[in-house]
């Protein structure tokens, strides 16, 4: 798995070297064993899932990639370095951004303040420069407010640029996230289930902005679902959870035909 | 045609743009808001994108007499397509752009359309749908790249790219350009239009240049529109008047064209532009007088009370300010005390401060609509037109407006009443013959260029105004033999509020009956101040109290109808609430949203029937058309009342 392999994908992308890769990770939480020795990884340029019942792990899996967790076995590699344990601001800095399953946005602030929150990785001038609002704050608010505004256009969210987040329906919401992710300019998007709680037309357009993210800007994308048809729809790769252990690996259609998936996960709990 | 003088030189459009590169270089000729800022160009920087598309053109093997669709929202760049088409001689074709994939390939198919302009990967997507069965159809320019990564691009090429291509090869093409612009005239074909059709299929409008150009004219004379005046540009690009404002009339006048952000930040960027010169439809005008309603009534006791006081003197006294009749010193005083607490932050909200000349057309505005508009200080007037007129056949001027007429004729324009009451006009804006279609040019322009609009009306003796009855073919006869005009009431019932859209039927029967569609926003708000629950359109539209109250309304309609001498048979026996909303998704409606009246009775045969033969409720089955064309079915069971009618003496007494 370590060569430098490329894939194509069925829709023709060309599909890089591994971006991250997790290598026989373990988490626990005291007695409870959230993990058990997972190993994959994400490619450059991908849009892989993470799917599961529930408890089966994901949320805890997309905490160790963005380093809230540190896995007690195994280790992370990052752009092809191993990653010791870091603060998440210092991830956040390494160019991961999320969005969360509740959705953690300030309620009182603007969408377009929400949005540039997602920018503050990015800027270097001090304190006082910024509270003098002097020199190269100013060039850089600018600058930061530009690309801030290629997101709103992106996400067509421009109608509601000065609407207090807390006002808007929850589909909105949700893509002001999406947007807060998207302004840190991220190499990797996590996206923990941003489908929930959406109506089939919401779901449709968020499955739109999530593969032009892709296409548009070559993030990488992981993303944990659980609509199931969301996830074969979008997914270049799917990874399968089951009691913090993964029994599978794959493509949608290899997934899709797993017996083990389908009796832990999509057969047996479903039918 | 080269070396006549400057007045005849001004006779197309691409000339009319030199002009204002010369005379208006500097000044701003469009405006746009994009990543929240508002970008402009100058009328220098326009001729050059526009001429840099049409050397771009050039390249793709236009060929004079081609027909260029183009289809997106209201942008800077497809106004310039539509002027970098016309420069290399061929005809631009706007069409709408919420149209699905099969409106658009008929239209594409019957005008031989060789490019499209599309916005975006939507756009685009509806054309490669269609591409197949176009023969004719060679390629697609696109303006916004997102999502089209992977798109084959062999017959797609990029606006801007092209842009790029006209730019690096100006030197070898402007001599085929500067040969093509100087071969036409005031005769060449200046745009094509395809009408909404309330029945069958849209026909093509041809246009001139001579039309578009003497219209515009004598419209900014008639309004003295200068280029310091401004306007928004919202209403569909592919209908006449949005064409007329942002290209014929802007062009002459050299004035400023702004284009929103997105359809829904409309109303915000119309406060913030604040145009001089405003056009919509009286259902814009409408929704608007909704919300703020809405608005006030949800506003704290002291407001409301300062609301009422102003605007109910607003409404004596705005309306004469405006026609410059006398009003007393105190009443001025307590008018203007007013414009400073209520009605001036108001009409600044409402983004119609700046509002110089208003017009409102397409459909009857309510007279306490109208009013509310005038007596804000807003000069709101009506004009009657069409696509064959190139807009213009009657409009008020100022000093002369009222709600029940649509004025007198335009300059230029000759008006005849035929025996059968139809109104026809002459006009150097009546077009030239609708496109492929000799027949239909036949029926509707005869030899000497009188045009039948399709319209009844009548001109007023004193004023000399004209006023619409309805449609001429719709207007109909009872079986008792008394006259039948569902549009006289149909207006009258779509001036409540809670009313959105409504359908009478009554030709050739012995009643009147009617479908009605409420207004969500308005009935919406009343429901939840009523603490009345609702989920869906349909739900709300079922609920026995919102049925009473629209029954009131029926009544009052009823009541009001009976007073007309030839129409009192019109009254309305039995109604019901349908249980979806009137669509042009589904064929209900025009694109421009005019009722198809045909198509409904047809597609709801079933709820007509019922309405004729007493039954209290029906079970009915719709098949709806969803935004992105695919399909579904509602199913509901709608009841049926009674409303009461009466004769006309009993009112009068």
């Amino acid at each position: 798995m370590n060569a430098v392999d490329t894939y194509i994908t069925a829709d023709g992308r060309t599909i890089g070297a591994p971006l991250m890769e997790m290598k026989n990770i373990t988490l626990r939480f005291g007695g409870v064993t959230a993990i058990q020795d997972i190993s994959f990884d994400i490619r450059e340029g991908e849009v892989r899932a993470i799917i599961g019942p529930n408890g089966a792990g994901k949320s805890s899996m997309l905490n160790v990639i963005n380093g809230f967790y540190h896995p007690q076995e195994g280790e992370v590699w990052f752009r092809g370095k191993k990653r010791l344990a870091m603060k998440p601001h210092q991830i956040a800095k390494q160019g991961i951004a999320r969005t969360f399953q509740n959705i953690a946005l300030f309620k009182g602030m603007s969408t377009l303040d929400n949005i540039m929150t997602g920018r503050l990785t990015h800027m270097k001038s001090g304190l006082f420069s910024q509270m003098a609002w002097w020199g190269g704050a100013q060039t850089e608010e600018v600058a930061n407010r530009a690309i801030v505004e290629k997101v709103i256009d992106f996400l067509e969210i421009q109608a509601i640029r000065k609407t207090p987040v807390g006002r808007l329906p929850y589909g909105f919401q949700k893509r002001v996230e999406l947007g807060r992710a998207l302004a840190a300019e991220p190499k990797l998007l996590l996206l923990d289930e941003p489908m929930a709680g959406m109506n089939v037309e919401e779901k449709e357009d968020m499955s739109r902005f999530i593969l032009d993210v892709n296409d548009e800007f070559g993030t990488t994308i992981a993303l944990i679902e659980h609509d199931m048809g969301v996830v074969m729809d979008i997914a270049d790769r799917v990874v399968v959870m089951d009691y913090g252990k993964k029994i599978g690996d794959g493509t949608p259609d290899e997934v899709r035909n797993n017996q083990d998936v389908i009796d832990a996960y999509l057969g047996v709990a479903h039918d | 045609m080269t070396n006549t003088t400057t007045a005849a030189a001004l006779d197309t459009v691409p000339r009319l743009l030199a002009r204002n590169a010369k005379t208006y270089a500097e000044k701003a000729a469009y405006r746009e808001k994009e990543y929240g800022i508002w970008q402009s160009w100058t009328w220098g920087q326009t001729f050059e994108e526009i001429q840099s598309l049409a050397l771009g053109l050039l390249t793709l093997g236009v060929k004079p007499g081609d027909h260029i669709a183009i289809v997106g929202r209201n942008r800077p760049y497809f106004y310039w397509a539509m002027v970098a088409a016309q420069s290399v001689g061929a005809v631009p074709v706007p069409l709408y752009r919420d149209a699905v994939a099969e409106e658009m390939a008929y239209v594409l198919d019957h005008c031989s359309a060789r490019f499209v302009v599309a916005e975006d990967q939507e756009q685009v997507d509806k054309m490669i749908d269609v591409m197949d069965d176009l023969e004719t159809l060679e390629g697609i320019i696109f303006l916004d790249p997102s999502g089209m990564r992977k798109y084959d691009k062999s017959a797609l090429s990029s606006y801007r790219e092209l842009q790029q291509i006209g730019r690096d090869r100006k030197s070898e093409l402007q001599g085929e350009l500067d040969k093509r612009l100087a071969a036409q005239g005031s005769d060449t074909t200046c745009v094509m239009l395809y009408t909404s059709g309330t029945t069958g299929r849209p026909k093509g409008v041809v246009l001139s240049n001579r039309n578009i150009i003497e219209t515009a004219k004598n419209s900014c004379e008639f309004d003295s529109l200068v280029a310091d005046d401004s306007v928004l540009a919202y209403l569909p690009m592919a209908w006449v008047g949005d064409f007329i404002f942002s290209i014929g009339q802007a062009y002459w006048s050299g004035f400023c064209v702004g284009c929103p952000e997105s359809q829904e930040t409309m109303q915000k960027d119309l406060n913030e532009v604040g145009p001089t010169y405003f056009f919509a439809p009286p259902r814009y005008f409408e929704g608007l007088l909704t919300s703020v309603q809405i608005r006030m009534e949800d506003a704290g006791p002291f407001k409301r009370w300062l609301f009422k006081i102003f605007m109910d003197h607003a409404k004596v006294v705005g309306p004469k300010l405006l026609d410059v009749k006398p009003v007393g010193l105190m009443d001025r005083l307590k008018y203007n005390l007013g414009a400073i607490l209520i009605t001036g932050p108001l009409k600044n909200t409402l983004g119609l401060s700046r509002v110089r000349v208003g017009y409102t057309a397409g459909e009857a505005i309510g007279p306490e609509l109208f009013d509310f508009y005038r007596s804000l200080g807003i000069n709101l007037k009506q004009l009657y037109g069409q696509t064959e007129a190139s807009v213009f056949i009657t409009q008020q001027k100022d000093g002369e407006v009222r709600a029940d007429t649509v004025g007198t004729p335009s300059p230029g324009v000759e008006l005849r009443i035929a025996d059968n009451g139809e109104v026809f006009y002459r006009s150097a804006g009546a077009f030239d013959h609708y496109y492929k279609n000799p027949k239909s040019t036949k029926e509707t322009k005869d030899k000497e260029g009188w045009v039948a609009t399709g319209d009844a009306g009548f001109i007023e003796s004193d004023s000399g105004h004209l006023r619409i009855i309805d449609r001429a073919k719709d207007v109909g006869k009872l079986k008792d033999g008394s006259m039948f005009a569902p549009k006289f009431v149909e207006n009258k019932l779509k001036f409540y509020a809670n009313i959105l859209e409504t359908v009478v039927f009554g030709n050739g029967k012995d009643t009147c009956v009617a479908f009605i569609n409420i207004d969500l926003t308005a009935v919406g708000n009343w429901a939840e101040r009523n603490n009345i629950a609702y989920s869906s359109y349909q739900e709300l539209a079922g609920h026995p109290e919102v049925y009473s109250m629209i029954q009131s309304n029926v009544q009052a309609v009823n009541a009001s109808v009976a007073q007309d001498e030839m129409l009192s048979g019109c009254q309305i026996t039995r109604f019901l609430i349908l249980h979806k909303e009137l669509d042009a998704d589904d064929g209900e409606l025009t694109r421009t949203q005019k009722v198809r009246r045909n198509i409904i009775a047809e597609k709801y045969d079933d709820l007509l029937g019922a309405l004729y033969d007493g039954s209290d409720s029906i079970f009915t089955k719709t098949e709806v058309t969803y935004e992105d064309g695919r399909k579904g079915a509602i199913t509901a069971t709608l009841e049926i009342r009674d409303a009461q009618t009466y004769d006309r003496k009993k009112v009068a007494a």
